[in-house]
């Protein structure tokens, strides 16, 4: 029988599996265990956005720069008196005109009010020194200017730049601003008339280094980082690929081998520093090679990469199955021109990627290259291997160790395009191996 | 005429040599007396003994032209200059070879003999170039005859230009070792001249660093001391921050990843992960000395600590934060190369995913991920551009992470950046710290390589 009524006891209300003290704590173990690893994630995860987001929210201010909009008159006297069978004042003196001069009184027009000896300068201040430049290059690109009035957008200084920017604490106490309130009050009067304006900043990318913030630029850094890493390429590539290919095709299995081998793997975790030291002593004290020059940083960047790149070549270079080279071999072809016509063709798209992504290390690496001098402060635009240049990570380092608010934001912007290239790198590197990779 | 426009000539010389190695191989061919080889093959023949050693002179000449004409300058110097030492001899020199450049204004030098010196520096310099480029151009044409008269169907010009392709493969191998030994002796060298000025024990085990060595003799400080411990514990302090920060997290952030995360996850967190191990380290170091110091320093402040505005931790977190995905990735590689068959095994029994990580996998891949955190060591000691950026000058023998301490490689850049004199004991000293950074990270690199192998060997 049956009909006994069921016992209201026995059942159970809640989850169907209660699991005793044990299990439980068993499985709150375990979800502690995960959480930690999705923690160890998230913190990494955080990690990466805070630096890229501080390095972006500190840096993009420094694509614009604050023009201001001044009436020059070029009075011909400051060219000195027209000789009577010259048309045109010569070069020199068109170069040699005190064009500062013509840049304050331009101002100096604005405020009338202004006659303080101190307060005068104080006003010229808020003037760039790139702005007398700037008027002189247009001066000698067209002679004809002379006499006229034209009407100019010159860079004001860091300072009127940083105010405008709102990096000047304006409630602040006068003296521990980089401002006096009598400049902050011309600045705004200026401002009102709607002489002042942001533009885009072309001359960061297209000048050299200089100490004055608003007249720095980038270009002469990454003319400097592109000649290096050509260097680089040309000594890295074809030493790295045929030691790939030696040690993978044709080297013998014996001890010597694997020296080299230990060796390789070694030199890939050698600190870079070091590399710098043997350019050092070897590159610049015994070889004589110039000090602060492409040719010595590639060289010196070129050992560093070897090691990657060979690595690369010859992970790339086992991924190509034997049955290509039977083919080759039972055909007729020898040892070498089974390597060189059907291998390396095989190989290349993975040595390409592993050579890009070499060269993006290289690209991004600073303490080698500050032992071999790659760290002047140099404002022309190096023009060959052996001109003193720098590249684009000391640039950084450079500008970080200034004290200028101004070169805060030129820092952070330089970051950002160094960061840029390193993305485009990278992603030429990955869109290679995605088109080019082959499962055998 | 310059070095380009004599290389463009040899290019241009072999490429020529090149095809008419080809022709004539071809044309000497009949139905007789069939090539041994491809008639490219003995084009390759002829521009290779044309172009080798041609430029293998040119090298050479290049490596060696600076060194005669200074020493040629020198001797035609007048008779009491010469006498003089050789540091006012080189700085002398430097003006001649900065003049010849036209880095400096021609004006600015009245000294007759100076100006003497640039002229015969001047017309060595175009006497070597076209020197230079006759000799390399004589030897490309001899090499080129010599070749070209060889040719004939029986030459077996395959098998030749094989051996030499070979041949250079093997020099070029050779590069990696040449590498290696360059970095022991350029290290070894300037270490030894430094322990000449300074005994090995006092470097090893002197509690007291300050390279200053003044310019006079009563000055303060006007014998530097050349103590490494506290430069050493300011290293090991750092490392250890950035240990306490990138191995746990490295290593939880991997067992996540390996374990855990599903498919997908895996392949949106891995390669975002990666992009820390891409950012360049003078980046990290802007980071650190401009975002993360402040703000360590802050918090200080608001708790009633006194921190250094350049302190051990910033660097080192920020150093930590860099490792991360050096130490993720390897030990990632190790936890999937534990065979499924044990994981299968443990959770069969009922384990939890998490019993059986750290019962069953971590054992297995212990070897690997000693492997890798010793590689990660290795790789925080060498690191130089965040603790440029981020950690002090001054040599502080503490253990307090708030304290500004200082490192070997921040030592090295200070002591070698800027004005340097090749001899003083300051700058060999960075020579010496380098020889302890090679050496250190060499031994660590061997170990952990020799760790993480065996254990391969283990389970493959």
């Amino acid at each position: 029988m049956t009909d006994a009524s069921i016992d209201p006891s026995s059942v159970r209300s809640g989850p169907l599996y209660k699991g005793t003290a044990q299990s439980r704590k068993r499985y709150a173990a375990e979800r502690r265990f995960r959480l930690y690893g999705l923690i160890a994630v998230i913190f990494a995860l955080t990690a990466l956005v805070v630096l890229l987001g501080s390095i972006v929210s500190r840096g993009y201010s420094a694509f614009t720069q604050t023009y201001l909009t001044l009436e020059v008159t070029l009075d011909p006297g400051e060219f000195g008196a027209p000789q009577p069978n010259q048309a045109a004042p010569d070069q020199a003196t068109l170069l040699g005109a005190n064009y500062g001069g013509i840049v304050k009184r331009a101002i100096r027009v604005q405020f009338p009010d202004v006659t303080a000896r101190r307060d005068k300068r104080s006003l010229t201040d808020l003037l760039s020194p790139g702005a007398a430049d700037q008027l002189r290059d247009l001066v000698v690109a067209d002679p004809s200017l002379i006499g006229k009035t034209v009407t100019v957008d010159v860079p004001m200084s860091d300072d009127a730049d940083m105010l405008r920017k709102g990096f000047i604490d304006r409630t602040a106490q006068a003296s521990s601003r980089r401002l006096d309130d009598k400049q902050i009050d011309w600045y705004d009067r200026l401002d009102k008339a709607g002489k002042i304006e942001s533009k885009f900043n072309i001359p960061f990318f297209t000048t050299g280094d200089s100490r004055e913030p608003e007249l720095a630029g980038i270009w002469g850094a990454v003319v400097g980082s592109f000649l290096t890493l050509i260097v680089t390429l040309v000594l890295a590539f074809p030493l790295g690929v045929s030691t790939a290919i030696y040690l993978e095709e044709f080297a013998p299995k014996n001890r010597w081998t694997d020296l080299i081998e230990v060796n390789i793997n070694n030199l890939a975790a050698v600190p870079s520093i070091v590399f710098g030291l043997l350019g050092l002593a070897v590159f610049l004290n015994v070889a004589g090679l110039p000090r602060s020059a492409p040719l010595v940083g590639g060289m010196v960047l070129a050992l560093m990469t070897l090691p990657t790149v060979i690595i690369a070549g010859r992970a790339a270079i086992q991924a190509v199955p034997p049955s290509i080279r039977e083919a080759a071999l039972g055909v007729g072809a020898s040892k070498m021109q089974t390597v060189m016509n059907h291998v390396l063709p095989l190989a290349m798209p993975g040595i390409l990627t592993g050579t890009i992504i070499g060269m993006a290390r290289a690209l991004g690496e600073t303490a080698p290259l500050l032992m071999i001098g790659m760290v002047a402060f140099i404002v022309d635009i190096p023009g060959g291997f052996n001109d003193p240049a720098t590249v684009l990570p000391v640039q950084i380092y450079l500008w970080a160790d200034s004290p200028e608010r101004a070169f805060l934001e030129k820092t952070s912007a330089a970051t950002m395009v160094l960061l840029a290239f390193l993305v485009i790198m990278n992603a030429l590197a990955v869109l290679l191996r995605k088109k080019f990779e082959r499962r055998w | 005429m310059s070095i380009g426009i004599i290389l463009a000539v040899v290019m241009l010389f072999l490429m020529s040599s090149f095809y008419m190695g080809r022709n004539r191989a071809a044309a000497s061919a009949d139905v007789g007396r069939p090539l041994h080889s491809l008639p490219s093959y003995y084009g390759f023949y002829v521009a290779l003994w044309c172009g080798i050693p041609a430029l293998l002179v040119l090298g050479a000449w290049m490596f060696f032209d600076q060194k005669i004409i200074e020493s040629l300058v020198v001797s035609g110097l007048p008779e009491d200059v010469r006498g003089m030492s050789a540091d006012k001899l080189n700085l002398l020199m430097n003006d001649v070879r900065n003049l010849a450049r036209g880095d400096i204004a021609r004006a600015s030098t009245p000294e007759p003999h100076i100006r003497a010196a640039v002229a015969h520096y001047e017309s060595l310099q175009s006497t070597s170039i076209y020197a230079s480029a006759v000799l390399v151009f004589a030897i490309a044409l001899i090499g080129f005859l010599l070749s070209y008269r060889r040719i004939q169907p029986a030459l077996r010009a395959r098998n030749r230009v094989e051996k030499i392709l070979t041949t250079v493969l093997l020099l070029s191998s050779l590069i990696a070792i040449l590498t290696t030994i360059g970095i022991v002796l350029s290290l070894l060298f300037e270490a030894i001249r430094f322990f000449e000025k300074v005994p090995l024990h006092e470097f090893l085990f002197g509690l007291e660093w300050s390279p200053q060595t003044a310019i006079r003799k009563d000055q303060v400080g006007a014998t530097g001391a050349f103590g490494m411990i506290p430069v050493m514990a300011g290293t090991l302090l750092i490392t250890g921050i950035a240990m306490i920060v990138a191995v746990p997290i490295g290593l939880f952030s991997a067992i996540y990843l390996a374990e855990y995360a599903s498919r997908r996850a895996r392949a949106i967190i891995k390669p975002v992960m990666e992009i820390l191990a891409g950012i360049p380290t003078v980046v990290y170091g802007f980071f650190a000395a401009l975002i993360v110091a402040p703000a360590i320093r802050g918090f200080g402040e608001g708790i009633g600590l006194d921190v250094a505005s350049e302190s051990a931790l910033a660097a080192g977190m920020v150093m930590g934060i860099m490792i991360i995905p050096f130490v993720s990735s390897l030990s990632d590689d190790v936890i999937n190369a534990v065979p499924q068959s044990l994981r299968e095994g443990s959770l069969g029994m009922g384990a939890t995913p998490s019993e059986t990580i750290r019962h069953v996998i971590l054992p297995a891949a212990l070897p690997g991920i000693v492997g890798a955190v010793l590689l990660a060591v290795s790789r925080a000691i060498g690191e130089t551009m965040i603790v440029v950026m981020a950690a002090g000058l001054a040599a502080n023998l503490t253990a307090n992470p708030l304290e500004a301490v200082t490192t070997v490689t921040v030592q090295i850049v200070t002591l070698l950046v800027g004005d340097q004199e090749f001899d003083s004991a300051k700058t060999l000293a960075a020579f010496a710290l380098g020889l302890v950074l090679f050496v250190i990270t060499l031994m660590l690199n061997l170990i952990a390589l020799r760790v993480v192998q065996r254990y391969r060997e283990k389970y493959d």
